[in-house]
């Protein structure tokens, strides 16, 4: 199912007839069950870029018998190139915290927070206030449910669902075994629901217009839209709503400064597709999925410069507990330098390549797994300006 | 008692007397003093019953619980590649030489402490610093030495 | 509650396993070995190493099998191609960033990435060396642990250690990333921060990151000086322990051996400090039965009860650093090792004829705190230094090997005389509970002129690895001199391991729970469970150990302290009475208070 690139306004949409909070009050007269129902159908999956179906993760929560469970809003967005959640807390708050009380009318969950990253403190003031006055709008319909903010401090890795509840918990952002998972023992080991934000916002607008309008956009495996960061050589950098699937040259076409040499779709995690392959790439959870983010490139731009960035940053941001993303980080970083002096052969490059494999496979969390998304799309694609 | 002391047990008892608030906790303290002083990560220590290598360790784990003296204002110049891409060098370099710092470093006078930051999440107007908790993006060298400029005065 | 049966596939052999198990656990159960290196009996899952990472059927993601619990009809491939190739990875990782200076690292054949390295035949390194220079500055402050972050591979064993055995987290993991590293609060060097220099982070270290201070060539330099007069003291635990590092089976028993050997390498007298902890009986049963008749009879409201043992210097300075506020309730007895040391310099001196100042007094020790102990300005009371040099059984077992001793053909020889006869209830002082147990059997008969009322004086109530033990005696038909503790019931509880330690305390400063007297010892176990004791150590081997201590006080002639002829002597001859005024000088100490970070 070809699609082609579409603007949706779904997320940003201000519906003066229905406020975000008559939403709540209209879902909570359905059953937790129907609204689960309708998520599954409408084929939401988790927009902060792991994609697991949003139903059956609130399923699998109210499924756990606990008398306390947590909702959680992960705001602790850092995926280098990506800026929506902060624009979505900025306008729309009300729409993430009526997701947030669905959720937790849904699980069976009294209690909510928001983890908001510390270099969004600027959004605290006017969201504290969002939060204060939604609290008080659901004690008035006597719905039992609070929500409160947490900071986070500096620290890419608590966007990591396990480490943001170790941040939660006062601890080192580190991310723990799994199983068990978040909805079995999330937040103070209790059942606890952790969506990105706008996931949340979607939730809330799939509860207000029924699933069948979102599943009508996207494609099989891609259902409705997504808010997209669009930075980098692009004349009109921002944010947009996306239907998805579209092919990444109608995007280029787009967005692109009419010299675009590769999108960095999926921010610096995410993977690096150069110019032949961007009539053959979906924008999606069948081709490329992302987070938001994508990074455009022009001729003008060194790959190695942009691979060497993003390696120093997750060389920095690692939570140094296990030992594939620890060194290994460590040993991409130095390793391109090493070869772009001279002082080991290119084939190193293919050692290294093999080393991402490991990484990918038995680094303890997404971190240290995704890293070899970005280096072997671009030392593929770009081989020769990494070694010249 | 010293007024760390005292922040400390304010922070305290505003947040609980349990392990999970210890991030609000650190974060009031930086808030009001710039960093976390040796006196303060004890009396944080002292006042959740936790081992003082474990608030340490956990401090120092976060980029903005700084456990070193910072200047009256933070300034945080992103980094990260779009940032890079639109300048964030000149930026820095121009904050440098106003400053006469380098990055990492405190002016004499304590008034600004110079540092980079990964991905601050505005790649669409880089570059982009935060000064505190105040966020200044679409800069030009011009622009972040005037910014810095009405700081300075207020900081007299 | 019964578990369900979980049947899953290890490399196509079926098992059914309780649910919950891991699949390390697991294929164990079926000997298919998983090389592990964070992963340790004694400490919590951390699944941080990822050396155990093992293929799934049907995962997108290996698992680390030492934190991943089995589940029904899983199929396991503990060495498929892919587990094969990112374990090797990971080996040449953690040795990118470790100082592989083997030849010259002190855990040079006894450290477990080294083990790794060669099983895996890693050769030329294959990725860049990433060891930064300023971790191989030593942190060399403490007189027990040298601390070379050069050589750490992040397992966090230490943390986990200091944490939840011992409850005292002077380690930390710090920083993040490229930085992130093991720790003290704001990177101080270990001697100023909490650090009770117990060593169990030396116990667990699987490389050479920790290490005991180690002071071998000082003691053979004493040795080959003809001008120096060598004694050495042997620590109860040593001699359950020593046979492991020199290729005996655990839970042996080679106190014979050990004297040979000791005697074969040049010591001139090999004592014992068996004797001297039958001398803390004798000190601190009458300083116990002294606080109480102040309290019961006297009706002194500053005597401090329950009263605690101060043998274990890790326990001691974990006191000083955490419940400064209950330093009183520390018995004044200084522990047995410096007991040892403040008799030989004077008393044992003047019997042997020798100079205090020629005398060398070694100790051979199952502890590396007590290398920091005989340090300490109080330790001086003969007038020097009353322990010279602290040895760990680790570093007996060294020397013994360095002098070229076939220590399993040694024939067994006896300690010398005088300060070499012991009793059962010394020995025992090497067993958690032991020293409650040894003050016990003495006290009660001094109390009341009849043995304690078990069987064969075995006290098991106190015995045993459970954290806290508690057990009360009600005492009975006293003799007329200590009529005040008729039908008194004694309290008394027991701790291992310093987390435990803690707890008591606790309960202590709650006022929850009305003790007497309570022993503590700083490591796990006891003193076999030292932090000098061969390595590795675990709940099993610490089980042997204990059985060995125990067997060895049943097969002794004399099985109670006050017995010992030696120690009768001793009061005889030179210290008239316990707690007398040669006592207070040589045998007592004080305690202060230190920083608790």
């Amino acid at each position: 199912m070809e699609k082609t690139l579409k603007k949706v306004d779904i997320i940003f949409e201000i519906d003066d007839k229905q406020s975000p909070l008559s939403i709540l009050e209209k879902t909570i007269k359905r059953s937790p069950d129907e609204i689960i129902l309708d998520l599954i159908d409408s084929g939401l999956k988790g927009r902060g870029g792991a994609g697991f179906p949003t139903g059956l993760k609130w399923k699998f929560a109210r499924n756990e018998d606990s008398e306390t469970k947590y909702i959680i809003c992960n705001a602790d967005e850092g995926e280098p190139g990506t800026f929506k959640d902060r624009e979505i807390i900025d306008r729309v708050p009300d729409k993430i915290l009526t997701g947030m009380a669905i959720c937790g009318y849904v699980v069976g969950a009294k209690e909510g927070f928001i983890y908001l990253r510390g270099e969004y403190n600027f959004l605290l003031k006017n969201l504290q206030k969002r939060v204060d006055d939604y609290n008080l709008g659901m004690k008035k319909l006597n719905f039992d449910f609070t929500i409160a903010i947490k900071s986070g401090s500096g620290a890419y890795v608590c966007g990591e669902e396990s480490a943001l509840f170790e941040s939660m918990e006062g601890k080192r952002g580190e991310p723990r075994n799994k199983p068990p998972y978040p909805t079995v023992a999330g937040y103070n080991s209790k059942p606890t629901v952790i969506n990105n934000v706008e996931t949340l916002v979607y939730t809330s607008m799939i509860c207000r217009m029924g699933p069948e309008q979102f599943k009508a956009l996207g494609t099989s495996d891609s259902r409705g839209s997504k808010v997209f960061s669009v930075s980098g050589d692009t004349p009109i950098s921002g944010i947009y709503e996306l239907e998805l699937g579209m092919p990444l040259n109608d995007f280029v076409n787009e967005f692109g400064d009419g010299d675009t040499k590769a999108v960095q779709v999926g921010g610096a995690s995410g993977h690096c597709v150069p110019r032949k392959k961007f009539n053959d790439t979906i924008i999606g959870f069948e081709g490329i999925p992302t987070g938001g983010s994508m990074m455009i490139f022009n001729s003008s731009r060194s790959m190695y410069n942009v691979l060497h960035d993003y390696l120093e940053f997750f060389t920095e941001e690692s939570c140094g507990q296990c030992t594939p993303c620890r060194v290994g980080c460590q040993q991409l970083l130095k390793g391109i330098e090493a070869v772009k002096r001279g002082e080991r052969p290119p084939a190193y490059l293919d050692d290294l390549k093999k080393l991402t494999g490991t990484m990918k496979i038995a680094a303890k969390c997404g971190l240290g797994q995704s890293v070899g998304n970005p280096f072997n799309s671009i030392i593929d694609n770009f081989r020769e300006e990494i070694i010249y | 008692m010293s007024t760390t002391e005292a922040l400390v047990k304010e922070l305290v008892e505003k947040n609980g007397k349990t392990r999970n608030s210890l991030m609000p906790v650190l974060q009031g303290i930086v808030q009001n003093e710039r960093y976390l002083s040796e006196e303060a990560l004890l009396s944080v220590a002292r006042e959740l019953d936790l081992s003082a290598a474990d608030v340490y360790g956990t401090a120092s784990f976060y980029t903005f619980l700084d456990t070193v003296p910072r200047g009256k204002n933070i300034i945080r110049v992103c980094k990260t590649i779009t940032c890079h891409m639109k300048g964030k060098d000149e930026i820095v370099n121009s904050l440098c030489n106003a400053l006469k710092i380098k990055v990492g470093e405190t002016t004499h006078d304590n008034k600004f402490t110079l540092l980079t930051a990964n991905c601050l999440g505005w790649c669409h107007k880089g570059p982009v610093m935060l000064i505190n908790d105040e966020v200044y993006p679409d800069l030009t060298p011009q622009k972040a030495l005037e910014i810095i400029e009405e700081y300075a005065k207020v900081a007299q | 509650m019964s578990k369900y049966l979980v049947n899953l596939k290890i490399n196509n052999m079926p098992i059914s396993v309780e649910e919950g198990t891991t699949i390390l656990e697991a294929a164990k159960m079926l000997n298919f070995k998983i090389p592990t290196l964070c992963n340790h009996p004694d400490l919590t899952v951390a699944g941080n190493c990822r050396v155990c990472v093992v293929e799934v059927k049907g995962a997108r993601l290996l698992a680390a099998s030492c934190a991943t619990p089995v589940s029904e009809g899983m199929e396991v491939f503990t060495n498929s191609e892919k587990v094969r190739i990112s374990r090797k990875h990971i080996v040449e990782l953690l040795l990118s960033e470790h100082n592989a200076d083997c030849t010259k690292c002190f855990k040079n054949g006894h450290c477990e990435l080294q083990d790794l390295s060669s099983e895996y035949r890693i050769g030329d390194h294959v990725f860049l060396d990433m060891v930064k220079e300023e971790s191989k500055i030593q942190d060399i402050s403490s007189p027990s642990i040298i601390k070379d972050d050069s050589k750490c591979i992040r397992c966090q064993r230490c943390v986990r250690t200091c944490t939840e055995l011992q409850g005292v987290s002077a380690l930390a993991v710090v920083k993040k990333g490229d930085h992130q590293k093991i720790s003290t609060f704001l990177n101080k060097p270990l001697h100023e921060v909490v650090c009770t220099n117990c060593g169990q982070c030396i116990n667990r270290c699987p490389t050479g990151a920790l290490t005991e201070r180690n002071y071998i060539e000082e003691v053979w330099n004493a040795i080959y000086d003809p001008s120096k007069f060598v004694v050495v003291q042997t620590a109860p635990a040593t001699r359950v322990a020593l046979g492991e590092d020199l290729g005996i089976p655990v839970g042996q028993r080679v106190t014979g051996k050990m004297v040979a050997a000791l005697k074969k390498l040049g010591i001139n007298k090999v004592l014992d400090t068996d004797f001297t902890a039958d001398l803390t009986i004798m000190e601190e049963g009458t300083e116990l039965l002294t606080r109480l008749k102040r309290a019961l009879v006297d009706k002194d409201e500053t005597v401090v009860l329950p009263m605690m043992t101060s043998c274990s210097p890790g326990w001691i300075k974990f006191q000083e650093h955490m419940y400064p506020e209950l330093l009183d309730n520390l018995s004044t007895c200084k522990s047995p090792q410096q007991m040892f040391g403040a008799v030989a310099k004077t008393y044992y001196a003047d019997k042997i004829n020798i100079k205090a100042q020629d005398m060398i007094v070694v100790s051979i020790m199952p502890c590396v705190a007590k290398k920091f102990e005989c340090e300490r300005p109080e330790m001086r009371d003969s007038g020097y230094q009353d322990v010279d040099y602290v040895l760990t059984t680790r570093e007996l077992a060294m020397m013994i090997k360095q002098a070229g001793i076939d220590f399993d053909k040694l024939n067994d020889e006896h300690y010398d005389s005088i300060l070499g006869e012991s009793s059962g209830a010394a020995v025992i002082f090497g067993a958690t509970g032991g020293v409650m147990e040894a003050a016990l059997r003495t006290a009660y008969e001094i109390v009341t002129g009849r043995e304690v009322p078990f069987t064969n004086l075995n006290i098991k109530p106190v015995r045993g690895m459970e954290g806290i033990k508690e057990a009360s005696i009600k005492i009975k038909n006293v003799k007329p001199e200590w009529s005040f503790l008729e039908g008194v019931e004694l309290n008394v509880a027991i701790a291992h391991g310093l987390a435990n330690a803690r707890q008591l305390m606790e309960k202590v400063k709650s006022g929850e729970a009305a003790y007497h007297f309570i022993e503590i010892m700083g490591c796990p176990g006891g003193c076999l469970g030292g932090g000098g004791q061969p390595i590795p150590t675990s709940p099993e081997i610490r089980k042997k150990r204990a059985e060995a201590i125990y067997s060895e006080d049943a097969d002794m002639p004399i099985r109670k302290s006050h017995e010992n002829p030696e120690v009768v002597e001793i009061y005889k001859d030179f210290l008239t009475e316990p707690l007398g005024h040669k006592s207070h000088d040589l045998l007592h100490t004080h305690y202060k208070p230190r920083k608790r970070y």
